[in-house]
């Protein structure tokens, strides 16, 4: 409880700090906006992958989803996030329950290699909408507003992404403790038990999956705003790959460490970018290493349970 | 009154061999009945098939006025059907009481609750510790399911039965592993169960088998060969053959 | 109708390359349970290996086959190096591992060969064109490497159905407890099976090379469609993968055009063009998701 609490209180001093005069830069505020969006997409993925056992390798697809709906509406006229958030959060929960219907029906290697392929059709998709840059992206006209207010413009972005990642976070922390979320960590454990006891595995894994979907999207929408632009990119496997190593790296099932997970791969990114160009040369090879010598995530470096 | 459990000429095979072969049973209200069998009888199989993760070739199964041939296991439980599982089968990350609640909500609850935690659902976890006191695990609700002592797996596999106070239970070997005296509490616990539900129990323990049946079926080759009391089974030559040299 | 015809050779052609690349994969998935992302890797390497080879060695062929045999040599590295430490670990470990190599041997090949796309000519030999029927020529090529995934779709299919080793394998893939509790040394058994596939993964590359462009991360976008060759076909078996690949290879090809044809035949023009080019791009995926519903195991799933 109280390294998550420390995070955000982290998290929450830059802005104090920019605000008292503290010359942090335009980087340090950018660079962690960031993080905190990708932190948002990696824990709605840590509610499947860590707490369900569902090892989706498509979930930037969702992300995808909620950055088109922004960058589609947008070419509509349309900028609030009333309707924005909404549409984003529903399309990529149709996405997840349709594409689960047919992911779920298989286990372990069919589901992550499935997952992925759907992803990859996202993908696909979004290189051929004409209208939307096709390959090329689409550039937004307009940032998301919040009933009319500027909220994810300039200064106020950062604390508006702060403020949702806290919201997304304990609204998965609920979730975690609630009926639900216990069903579905049975399950995990132990299928044939949870059926036996009379779950309906199928159902409750798929609703995690919409869930899991559409909080997602809410990082989509983020992202897009965050980059008035939008591509296909938004999708590749990559980016699934990358979410995926954020949860992991930050310790699956632990919401909060999916936070540290997201710090650690942008930071990296960064960090090895700023270094070489050749930064994967550095990234892929520590990634292998710590899959072979760190077996509980950074959250579980020092051996502390939690 | 109607039987809990009726099966009907179930059948199943795999390629030539005959696993279930035209096998009916029935299990009146507030009985035991034993399925007994050598190694190989089709024992597993069939409750495999009555509990939903095989489907049967032919035949039917009702639990009380359904049926329930081709209902997947979730649907089986909700009408009333509990199982032990013959390898302990528990949430092992999870407390003995959650185990338990968690038991109490499958059966009655919705699983699509979002908001209040599982730890705070009174009712739930009431009856939970009601369970757990019947089979004498009122001692260690908070300790880790899966670091519990064999014994001690199989009362919570027992409680995670009961807790869903059941129409029919069926449990798979419930004594395998137990030492005699961890078994000799568990037979005293079965006793206790009679008249509240239907018990079909598969067991190798014939001192248990005989002490707790009202009824049993000894299977041999996907075939009932013989039904009837304890008294009668026992004088019947063709168990006797079945049975060739086991101690019984 | 002429079209019709060049789209059913080029999607037997792409079933073919896609064979290449899903039977070693398919095998190794159903062996070993093991989840090999960096399989597309391999493909790649292929690509530039021929490249490089056939500018030293002076040749096409030459560099066919020292890259092919080059890219099984650099798969069974990986799998001594690394892969063999993870095959008692979680499916999620062995996709974080994999992945980085993939992110790793993609930025390795940049750093190496550069951004720029490669081209590596087609051999003399099979340069030219042939009259299909009136009016429409077909590259020699193509149709070559259409023949030679049928020869090594057979070759396997002896290997697999009619050797000791194909015995083994099969019965890993059904039923990997079994092998072991025969005292079979089911790792060495592996790397046989691994090297295959990192060989031919390679060869398909280098086949392939000609026809795309040479560049980073090329083998991925074929992995994916690997996956949905094994999927639909069925983990673990070589036959599922021959029909899914080319299953794959016609739906991409022929279903496209006609997907943007039926588009345009119903709905108007404008919703067409927008339209169509979608669907036509996600149709293999819909065929995926059709089969699976209907077989969550595949067409042939080697375990029951």
């Amino acid at each position: 409880m109280k390294l998550p609490l420390a995070i955000f209180a982290l998290l929450a001093l830059v802005p104090i700090l920019s605000a008292l005069g503290v010359p942090l830069g335009g980087f340090v505020p950018l660079l962690l906006g960031r993080v905190m969006i990708f932190a948002i997409a990696a824990m709605s993925l840590d509610l499947i992958l860590g707490i369900g056992g569902l090892a989706s390798f498509g979930h930037a697809a969702p992300l995808a989803i909620g950055a088109y709906a922004v960058a589609i509406l947008d070419a509509a006229n349309i900028h609030d996030a009333v309707i924005v958030v909404p549409v984003a959060m529903a399309a990529a929960g149709f996405f997840a329950t349709a594409t689960g219907a047919v992911a779920l029906r298989t286990r372990g290697v069919n589901f992550i290699m499935i997952t992925l392929a759907f992803a990859q059709m996202i993908y696909f998709a979004a290189a051929s909408l004409a209208d939307y840059g096709g390959d090329d992206g689409y550039t937004l006209y307009s940032r998301t507003t919040v009933l009319g207010a500027k909220l994810l413009d300039g200064k106020a972005f950062y604390p508006t992404v702060l403020v949702v990642l806290f919201l997304v976070w304990l609204k998965l922390r609920i979730i975690a403790a609630s009926r639900f979320g216990r069903t579905l960590s049975a399950i995990r454990q132990n299928r044939p038990r949870a059926q036996a006891l009379g779950f309906n595995a199928f159902a409750v894994e798929l609703a995690a999956m919409a869930i899991a979907s559409a909080l997602c999207a809410l990082a989509g929408v983020l992202l897009a705003n965050e980059a008035e632009f939008v591509s296909p990119a938004f999708a590749s496997w990559a980016r699934s790959g990358d979410l995926m190593v954020m949860v992991i790296l930050g310790g699956v099932g632990s919401l909060h460490g999916a936070i540290l997970g997201a710090f650690a791969v942008v930071m990296a990114e960064e960090a090895l970018g700023r270094l070489t160009q050749h930064w994967p040369l550095l990234f892929g090879p520590s990634l292998v290493l710590a899959v072979l010598f760190l077996r509980r995530g950074i959250a579980g470096i020092g051996g502390r349970r939690d | 009154m109607t039987d809990l459990l009726r099966i009907t000429d179930l059948r199943k095979h795999y390629g030539a061999l005959r696993v279930t072969d035209g096998v009916t049973l029935k299990l009146a209200p507030g009985s035991i009945h034993a399925v007994i069998g050598p190694n190989g009888a089709g024992k597993t199989t069939l409750i495999h098939q009555i509990s939903g993760t095989v489907r049967p070739d032919a035949g039917s199964i009702h639990l009380a006025d359904h049926d329930i041939t081709t209902l997947p296991p979730h649907r089986r439980a909700r009408l009333g059907l509990a199982r032990s599982f013959q390898i302990t089968s528990v949430l092992p990350e999870f407390s003995v009481l959650e185990n338990v609640a968690l038991a109490v909500l499958g059966a009655r609850g919705s699983a699509f609750g979002f908001l209040r935690p599982l730890a705070a659902e009174k009712r739930l976890n009431d009856a939970a510790s009601t369970v757990l006191a019947r089979v004498g695990l009122a001692a260690r609700p908070a300790s880790l399911a899966g670091a519990l002592s064999h014994g001690e797996k199989r009362q919570l596999e027992l409680a995670l039965a009961l807790a869903a106070e059941p129409k029919v239970m069926l449990l798979d070997e419930p004594l395998a592993g137990a030492g005699p005296e961890e078994a000799e509490r568990l037979i005293a616990l079965l006793a206790t169960l009679r008249g509240h539900c239907g018990i079909l129990l598969v067991e190798h323990d014939m001192d248990a088998v005989f002490q707790l049946a009202d009824e049993i079926s000894v299977l041999s080759q996907g075939r009932v060969i013989a039904n009837g009391t304890p008294a009668e089974i026992r004088a019947d030559p063709a168990v006797r053959a079945a049975y060739l040299g086991e101690d019984f | 109708m002429t079209l019709l015809a060049v789209q059913l050779l080029n999607g037997f052609q792409l079933g073919m390359l896609l064979f290449l690349v899903a039977a070693g994969l398919t095998l190794v998935f159903g062996v070993m349970n093991f989840v090999n992302l960096a399989h597309g890797v391999q493909y790649m390497l292929g690509a530039y290996l021929g490249v490089t080879c056939a500018s030293l060695a002076g040749g096409f062929w030459l560099g066919l086959l020292l890259a092919a045999m080059a890219a099984g040599a650099f798969g069974l590295a990986l799998e001594w190096l690394i892969f063999r430490h993870l095959y008692a670990r979680s499916d999620l470990d062995q996709v974080l591992a994999t992945f980085g190599i993939i992110v790793t041997l993609n930025e390795a090949v940049r750093l190496l060969w550069g951004s720029a796309p490669l081209e590596l000519p087609m051999p003399d030999l099979l340069s030219g064109s042939f009259m299909l029927m009136d009016g429409l020529r077909y590259p020699v090529y193509r149709i070559a490497i259409t023949a030679v995934g049928l020869l090594v779709g057979l070759a396997l299919a002896f290997l697999v159905n009619r050797t000791r080793a194909g015995m083994l394998i099969r019965a890993g893939a059904s039923n990997p407890d079994m092998v072991n509790a025969l005292g079979v040394d089911i790792r060495r058994l592996f790397r046989l099976v691994f090297g295959i596939g990192a060989m031919l993964a390679g060869f398909a590359g280098v086949l392939a090379a000609p026809l795309v462009s040479v560049e980073p991360g090329m083998g991925e976008n074929v992995l994916i469609l690997a996956f949905v060759v094994i999927v639909i076909g069925g983990i673990g078996s070589i036959r599922g993968a021959f029909i899914a690949a080319i299953l794959v290879g016609l739906v991409d090809t022929v279903g496209r055009t006609m997907i943007t044809d039926l588009s345009h035949a119903v709905l108007s023009g404008q919703a067409a063009s927008r339209l169509g080019p979608a669907l036509a791009s996600m149709l293999i995926y819909l065929v995926m998701a059709a089969v699976l519903a209907w077989r969550p195991a595949g067409l042939f799933p080697a375990r029951t």
